[in-house]
């Protein structure tokens, strides 16, 4: 297909000067028209350049990953309307930079922050008030109509957001979900902290998610620098996702069996998610991997002795693992009855979403950003082509838990013997000018994707950072559609999307 | 005078048997749990602190967990302990007693209702609904209770031989109450699997997100009631279970113990095995222990003359 967009590889230094610069309207039809032939949006941002707004968008498709600039108009037909993955992407644009989609369907603030242009606010909001501003909720009218509110603070240790269920009796017809309460500006900070504290902020942008965001910023990084990295290093971060997965997939279907009361596999998975942090903190000094993954390699090797203690303790938490999955997901009738037909989200409305990671997968969208777009040393390992159809809060768990035995068996596989890696030059890598690169992994929830651009001096122009929790939350929404508010945790645990990946 | 110290006993020890189920629990999920005292520190813990009130609300809400625990105690009064008399009784005590248990819930609800969280309204919908089907249950072991001891009092059904009597006037049907009876308990009390007690997402539960706003003392008062309630159903069902008349005394307080603690820890089995239901799957639920009592109640009325 050729289009006006370039295509180019992920991980790979590309000189912005050979990105094609089009006119808007160019740029739009060009970018409808790789979405229409299933293309999907990885990127979509504004940034400035020489006192110029511009846009620039990533898309993909089978394997590929295509990109254009266009230098931004004050307002522009929203794209949403034809393709619902930009919904979000606009709006954050017209909150970080005063550009309005018009007709846009749902046009609110995203994360409750003043342009950085000075421009008038889209969304009408005094930001000297306190949150949430000005905000017009989503309303349903009747007479059986009521509308319950839930957070930002919540009764569980958990992240601030508010959720507003418009309900009939015990049906929620819609939920709206508003967050922002956590945006520390985090895109902001990486273009103007010290080039030394940036592998240290991308690790702190989802705590859970550590590894993803770090491993996104070190392959940018060194793709813009030319920086090699050696196997070693590529086996250690590989590993390292993937225990990463391990943790949060284990903690989270122990917490599905807490919320639907079944206590056993509760407290078995609570446990074994420490288990799979330690296998973390053996390897690096910190359970959620801190201080590991560094721009140019890793800051630790695997020396004989830790690699059979990881083999050890991760066979016997095979074991475990497989049990605890059978207790909770087959041989137990009353929770696969909590489980089953809870939460729908057919194919068509997850295509339509464009949902990622687990959350599409349990839909019926194959795409793992392991198997198509693979980094380190996901190349040699042969991920297989996974999905469940069913949709519901089942197929969601049965596909992490698949992905539990799977991670494990990828782990295994890849300690062979002792693993070294060359120590990291602790010099901070010089970037070269001009250029442009974008990073993805498949951390836990879904494809992580860094973007980093450099001005012709060779310093960052635009950090742009996107966690799978962007594309995912309107799932979650249509999840709860016509399902019982009593269902809501259950559907939440099972997408358990970030809040601070998202806030930024 | 016996009666008197059977009452003040189970009083004292309705917590301590609510703490075993928390035991239970714990053993089947590979832990040690709380202390078997727990809920005793808990309520000391409690009655230590103050009380928070909303300024939203009125007198009701103040009301709401005196008038649920005092319904409770006096229910525990009607109640033949250990097959012995019980402190109070009269003929019509059973519907008296069930519809002091209901003033107790009209209490209950009227508080969370006076608190206008959309919460507390949703979880005092839920409360008032489920307990219409138990009440339907209840009605329909009462029936067959009096048609075969012609009696409407509950120490005519549980103190003394009268539960022996019964069993050997309608032994399977017995069967049947029993299952319904457990069934009504789980329900009545908030176990699993129609809510969870445990749970902390305000969204599925039943009867804790109604006493969300109480606290300190008030909340005491809450747990306290629940605790009597939940000893006053678990009584019923292991007089019904072990209706053994032993003749001596001792026997006899020794076997009604052991028996109340082995229905507890049936209740902590029960919702250690299984997951809670679906809302909408509850009242289907519940209407089983409707069905088994109403068929237990028409084959004796049919058979037994």
């Amino acid at each position: 297909m050729k289009t006006g967009f370039l295509q180019i590889r992920h991980s790979r230094p590309v000189d912005r000067n050979r990105i094609p610069d089009l006119s808007f309207d160019e740029f739009r039809k060009q970018a409808m028209e790789i979405v229409k032939n299933k293309g999907k949006v990885v990127h979509f941002f504004a940034y400035e350049e020489n006192k110029a707004i511009r846009l620039m968008a990533v898309l993909r498709t089978d394997h590929l990953l295509h990109v254009a600039g266009c230098k931004a108009p004050e307002s522009y037909p929203s794209m949403s309307r034809e393709c619902e993955p930009f919904h979000m992407f606009e709006r954050e644009i017209a909150e970080q930079y005063g550009i309005r989609p018009e007709g846009h369907p749902w046009l609110r603030m995203v994360r409750y922050h003043p342009n950085c242009q000075d421009r008038p606010d889209v969304f009408g909001n005094d930001y000297t008030k306190d949150i949430p501003g000005n905000y017009d909720y989503y309303s349903v009218q009747g007479e059986e109509i009521h509308e319950v509110a839930v957070g930002p603070v919540h009764a569980g240790v958990i992240e601030p957001g508010h959720f507003r269920f418009n309900c009939i009796g015990e049906r929620v017809l819609n939920l709206e979900i508003q967050l922002g309460y956590q945006h520390r500006g985090v895109e902001n900070l990486l273009q103007t902290a010290d080039p030394k504290r940036l592998p240290i902020l991308a690790e702190n942008i989802a705590g859970d998610t550590t590894i993803g965001h770090a491993l996104c910023m070190a392959q940018a990084m060194e793709a813009i620098a030319g920086m090699e990295t050696d196997q070693g290093a590529g086996i250690i971060r590989t590993i390292a996702l993937e225990l990463e997965r391990l943790a949060n997939h284990t903690g989270d279907l122990g917490a599905l069996s807490g919320d639907v009361a079944f206590l056993p596999p509760a407290n078995y998975c609570g446990r074994m998610r420490g288990d799979f942090l330690n296998l973390s903190l053996l390897i690096c000094g910190n359970r959620f991997g801190k201080g590991l993954v560094r721009p140019g390699g890793v800051r630790f090797s695997i020396d004989g002795e830790m690699n059979k203690n990881l083999i050890n303790r991760l066979g016997e938490l095979k074991n475990q693992m497989i049990n605890v999955i059978d207790l909770l997901l087959i041989s137990t009738p009353s929770v696969r009855s909590r489980f089953e037909d809870c939460g729908k989200v057919g194919k068509t409305d997850a295509e339509y979403l464009g949902l990622v990671g687990p959350a599409g997968r349990a839909s019926g969208i194959p795409y793992d950003v392991r198997r198509v777009f693979p980094t380190e040393q996901y190349g040699k390992l042969n991920i297989p082509e996974h999905a469940e159809h069913t949709g519901d809060v089942y197929a969601r768990a049965k596909i992490r838990a698949d992905e539990v035995i799977q991670s494990i068996d990828i782990i295994l596989s890849l300690l062979t013997g002792p693993i070294a890696s060359k120590e990291v030059p602790a010099a901070v890598p010089a970037l070269q000018p001009s250029a442009f690169a974008v990073s993805l992994n498949e951390a836990w929830r879904g494809e992580v994707s860094h973007c980093l651009l450099t001005d012709a001096d060779g310093r960052i122009l635009r950090y742009k950072v996107k966690d799978p929790s962007f594309h995912n939350w309107n799932g979650l929404s249509m999840a709860l559609r016509n399902t019982g508010i009593s269902d809501f945790p259950l559907n939440n645990k099972s997408f358990n999307l970030s809040y601070c990946g998202f806030d930024l | 005078m016996e009666s008197f110290i059977l009452w003040i006993m189970a009083i004292l020890l309705a917590p301590f048997f609510s703490g075993v189920i928390l035991k239970v629990k714990a053993f089947f999920g590979g832990k040690k749990g709380p202390p078997v005292l727990i809920n005793y520190y808990t309520l000391i813990k409690l009655f230590q602190k103050g009380s928070v009130y909303s300024t939203s609300t009125t007198v009701v809400f103040k009301l709401g967990p005196v008038v649920s625990l005092c319904a409770a105690v006096i229910a525990l009064m009607f109640l033949p302990i250990a097959g012995r008399q019980p402190l109070l009784s009269f003929n019509g005590d059973v519907i008296f007693v069930l519809y002091l248990l209901g003033l107790g819930r009209f209490f209950t609800i009227a508080a969370a209702m006076d608190t206008a969280s959309p919460f507390e309204g949703m979880g005092a919908a839920r409360e008032a609904y489920f307990p219409i089907i138990c009440e339907a249950t209840m009605f329909m072991i009462l029936v067959l209770f009096v048609k075969l001891t012609g009696s409407l009092s509950l120490s005519a059904y549980f103190a003394g031989s009268s539960p022996m009597e019964i069993w050997h006037a309608a032994g399977p049907q017995m069967v049947f109450v029993i299952i319904a009876l457990f069934i009504v308990l789980l329900t009545e009390n908030a176990r699993v699997p129609v809510d969870d007690p445990a749970t902390h997402l305000e969204l599925t539960m039943i009867h804790e997100v109604m006493v969300l706003d109480h606290s300190g003392p008030d909340f005491a008062l809450i747990e306290l009631g629940a605790f009597y309630k939940l000893f006053f159903y678990a009584t019923m069902v292991a007089g019904l279970v072990f209706p053994f008349d032993l003749g001596s005394p001792i026997a006899g307080f020794g076997l009604f113990w052991l028996s109340l603690l082995i229905i507890y820890k049936v209740v902590g089995v029960t919702e250690s095995v299984m997951a809670r239901y679906r809302m909408d799957l509850v009242p289907k639920f519940i209407l089983t222990s409707f069905a088994l009592a109403f068929f237990a109640a028409i084959i004796t009325l049919e058979f037994i003359q």
